[in-house]
């Protein structure tokens, strides 16, 4: 019995394909025809989707959890050595299962919107569910006919090939399923934006109910892109935090619209308009969410982290994504024009500063593409090789993000329909002064002329201090009692804490990104013990190195006392780990995360005369970056709870809650 | 229908038609115009400072080998340098140059990670990788013994195009014998 248990996910996998196709179609027609009973099946089949996936999931975690090593993906990738948690996350960790895992979490998402969506009209949620059973319907298909994550190997190797040791981290066994919950949280936004335009309608109560599916996404997609970065950060070992990988553009452009999207929702929400826009949006950030797993396992851009190459999956993945892009925007120019436009308003308004925000966002995401993209294009027409690298992005995405981060503080405080432009920049003098001072400061503070440094530091100043500005506006510090403005804080609508807590992320991994780009000093030395290396201020002693065992891995660890002012600041454990399989060293760096920076050490060889070979670095305000990340998905998961307490509130008063306008 | 309306997918036609044309060069197999032809002559500096230069002439020795075009910030490079240490392990020969580096950063990947190099060349400004027809790192070539390059594979080195397609050339042109 248990011997099967592939084979039982294998079989589990083509029911879930079949459940799949009856829900994509089934439903559909039932809400075309109205016919009650078909409608009534979209239900029941989202479940068995879920509940099939699910054992077909279960099935490949049981072979990785017990090395079944006739399993071949297991065999590739896993190794009986590795400690559990590994043997776990190798289920993502590879092509086929990570394809498993997508389809997993679409499933789940359906099966939500089926168990939160009674509030829904049944024939649209219906529709709903099934755009989404028919993505799924792609993916399984995709699984079965070139990538079965069940393939079984004749005769089983005694051992499998293990996983690369630069994966078996903590922060990368989580990257992949919380990424994932981003990417594949945009499908439902995508599917309720193909079910208005098929009923040819869209309305505030539609934008309420996209709003926190989008949020659920962002915040998803927000948390996993940190952490990738996080990883890069301190596994590497070499201190840099982003790249303009292909990869991570990857995901980093379906951030940029659903970004955009989350805004242009709320003006749909609040003023009925901009809705075949934000229909678009839906689609797009979806459609980038998909070019994400394109990119990256279709090997058609060969970046530094295409690992999986293979053209044949490839031209399944450009068919699908022809069909679900080319259908979803045939879709949209057949029928956008049924969407009745809403609402109009000045062009200084809260809605013109939200289409300002929108504008630069989809530049942005223009950019990224275009960037991301054009050496396929300039293959394709010219036959010509070339690789678009950071200088690009740091010259055109930098200064399109500048316009952008100086409006983040005005718009929140802009009234909607028609905002009072010189009153709101009355209100933002004291952000300008002390934006003024403080930059002042830095480049006292900093020698030479690193005008980027001081320009990330006017924004990230500017933003933080408009952001509080705006707080303290709205509970009116100073101007009543503490303790009035204290109850004002607590009594705020929850969303509006959410933005707040969200903008005020933005600003501090603004000052976190500048800090890191522009202020860290490094040294590589060679180091005695008892040695001294002096470093920005900070003394780093050298206490010697030693030998260490871990589970599948020996290492060399070094030991450093760092000091500021003759006072012990922490000691650093750098490793330097050999792994056994696959047979690779890889540098453990030593991070003490200080309020105002990172001290980062590094241990390499001995050189055979007593001395080792070490990296020291003195990283400014590097962690705010993800602390700021860390803000904004928080200020995201309150506004989606906030949500969900008003939708039951407003189910009792029968009709949307008038005190939601205050808000945002 | 309002032809605003069209404009998304006619940008989304005209992309996937890019893509398409892109993804049926299938990057990996371009063959290279330099396969069948004599390496290019180059003379580059050693990585370590003991060694005499890595040119052309040491790719005519008459024996067949690998050369690796790397550098110490490539992600791929990392993946495969184990598949590159059990090359070595093997007895086959593999050359390096190291592409647009800096010689402290190669030389602290080296020790990191092992040095499988018979022979480590470097290319600071990627003028001599140019010659070679690489546009980016890694890249694998095999050079037979009389300085012929004879197969190019581009990004990282997974163990099946070794077993499948790399060690089986390299014995074809060393005679049978490693």
């Amino acid at each position: 019995m248990l011997g099967s248990v592939p084979e039982i996910g294998h079989y589990a996998l083509t029911l879930a394909l079949g459940m799949a196709i009856l829900a994509a179609s089934l439903p559909m027609i039932g809400a075309a025809r109205g016919d009650r009973r078909l409608i009534a099946l979209s239900g029941p089949l989202t479940f068995g989707q879920l509940f099939f996936i699910g054992i077909a999931f279960a099935s490949l975690t049981y072979s990785f959890v017990v090395s079944d090593f006739s399993v071949l993906t297991v065999a590739m990738n896993s190794h009986s050595a590795k400690p559990m948690l590994y043997k776990i996350s190798g289920v993502w960790g590879n092509h086929e299962g990570s394809l498993l895992l997508w389809a997993f979490i679409l499933a789940l998402f359906a099966s939500a919107v089926a168990l939160f969506g009674s509030g829904l009209p049944a024939a649209f949620r219906a529709r709903v569910l099934s755009v989404q059973a028919a993505i799924g319907v792609g993916f399984l298909l995709f699984m079965l006919l070139t990538s079965n994550p069940f393939d079984r190997l004749d005769p089983p190797p005694l051992d499998g090939n293990g996983l690369n040791p630069l994966l078996q981290d903590p922060g990368l066994a989580f990257h992949p399923p919380i990424l994932y919950l981003g990417y594949v949280g945009f499908s439902i936004a995508f599917s309720f934006a193909i079910a208005a335009l098929i009923e040819g309608k869209v309305t505030p109560a539609w934008a309420r109910w996209v709003r926190p599916w989008t949020l659920t996404a962002w915040s998803f997609l927000t948390a996993g892109i940190a952490l990738g970065s996080w990883w890069a950060y301190y596994e590497l070992g070499w201190g840099g935090w982003w790249f303009w990988d292909p990869v991570e553009n990857a995901s980093f452009m379906p951030w940029l619209a659903g970004t955009a999207l989350l805004h242009s929702v709320l003006v749909v929400e609040k003023r009925g308009a901009m809705k075949s826009w934000t229909i678009l949006l839906a689609i797009m950030a979806f459609s980038l969410s998909l070019l994400g797993t394109f990119l990256v396992r279709s090997g058609v851009l060969t970046s530094v982290h295409a690992f999986a190459v293979d053209p044949a999956r490839g031209v399944f993945i450009l068919g699908f994504l022809a069909l679900v892009i080319g259908g979803s925007l045939t879709l949209f120019a057949m029928r956008a024009h049924k969407l009745q436009p809403g609402g109009f308003f000045q062009p200084i308004s809260r809605e013109g500063a939200l289409v300002f925000n929108n504008l630069i966002l989809v530049t942005a995401v223009a950019t990224v593409f275009f960037g991301t993209l054009y050496p396929l294009f300039l293959d394709a027409l010219t036959g010509e090789k070339i690789s678009v690298g950071a200088p690009y992005f740091k010259a055109t995405f930098v200064p399109l993000m500048m316009p952008l981060i100086l409006a983040m503080a005005i718009g929140p405080m802009m009234a909607w329909k028609r905002a009072d432009l010189a009153g709101v920049l009355g209100r933002l003098k004291l952000a300008a002064g002390l934006t003024f001072i403080v930059v002042i400061i830095a480049a006292w503070q900093v020698t030479g002329g690193m005008t980027m440094a001081l320009v990330g530091v006017a924004l990230g100043t500017w933003l933080a201090a408009g952001v509080i500005g705006d707080l303290a506006g709205r509970i009116k510090l100073f101007r009543v009692p503490l303790g009035t403005s204290l109850r004002r804080a607590v009594g705020l609508p929850r969303n509006q804490w959410g933005v707040t807590l969200a903008h005020l992320g933005m600003a501090v991994a603004i000052l976190g990104m500048t800090g890191a780009e522009s202020w860290t000093t490094e040294r590589l030395v060679v180091v005695r013990e008892g040695e001294v290396v002096e470093l920005a201020g900070y003394e780093f002693r050298f206490d010697g190195a030693e030998p260490v065992a871990g589970p599948n891995y020996t290492a060399l660890r070094g030991h450093f006392s760092v000091f500021r002012d003759g006072e012990l600041v922490t000691r650093l454990a750098p490793e330097d780990r050999t792994y056994a399989n696959p047979r690779m060293q890889t540098t453990e760096a030593a991070i003490h995360s200080l309020f105002l920076g990172d001290l980062y050490a590094v241990i390499g060889d001995p050189d055979g005369s007593g001395g080792w070979s070490a990296r020291l670095y003195i990283k400014p305000l590097v962690s705010w970056m993800w602390a700021g990340a860390g803000l904004m998905v928080f200020g995201g998961m309150l506004s989606i709870s906030a949500r969900r307490v008003r939708r039951k509130h407003s189910v009792r008063a029968g009709q949307p809650s008038p005190s939601a306008q205050a808000a945002e | 229908m309002k032809p605003v309306h069209l404009l998304p997918l006619g940008l989304f036609v005209l992309i996937a038609a890019a893509l398409a044309v892109g993804l049926t060069l299938k990057p990996r197999d371009i063959p290279s115009a330099l396969i069948g032809k004599p390496v290019p002559a180059f003379a580059l500096a050693p990585l370590h400072e003991s060694e005499s230069p890595f040119t052309d002439e040491d790719l005519k020795d008459g024996k067949a080998r690998i050369v690796n075009v790397w550098a110490s910030w490539c992600v791929p490079c990392v993946a495969e340098h184990p598949i590159l240490t059990d090359l070595t392990a093997a007895g086959v020969s593999v050359y390096g140059i190291n592409y647009k580096d800096k010689p402290e950063d190669a030389r602290l990947f080296l020790r990191r990670l092992g040095d499988p190099f018979a022979k480590i060349g470097v290319d600071p400004d990627g003028r001599t990788s140019i010659e070679w027809g690489v546009y980016g790192v890694p890249e694998t070539f095999v050079v037979s013994g009389d300085g012929v390059i004879v197969y190019k594979t581009i990004s990282a080195l997974t163990r099946e195009t070794v077993n499948s397609e790399i060690l089986p050339l390299l014995k074809e042109l060393n005679g049978g014998a490693e």
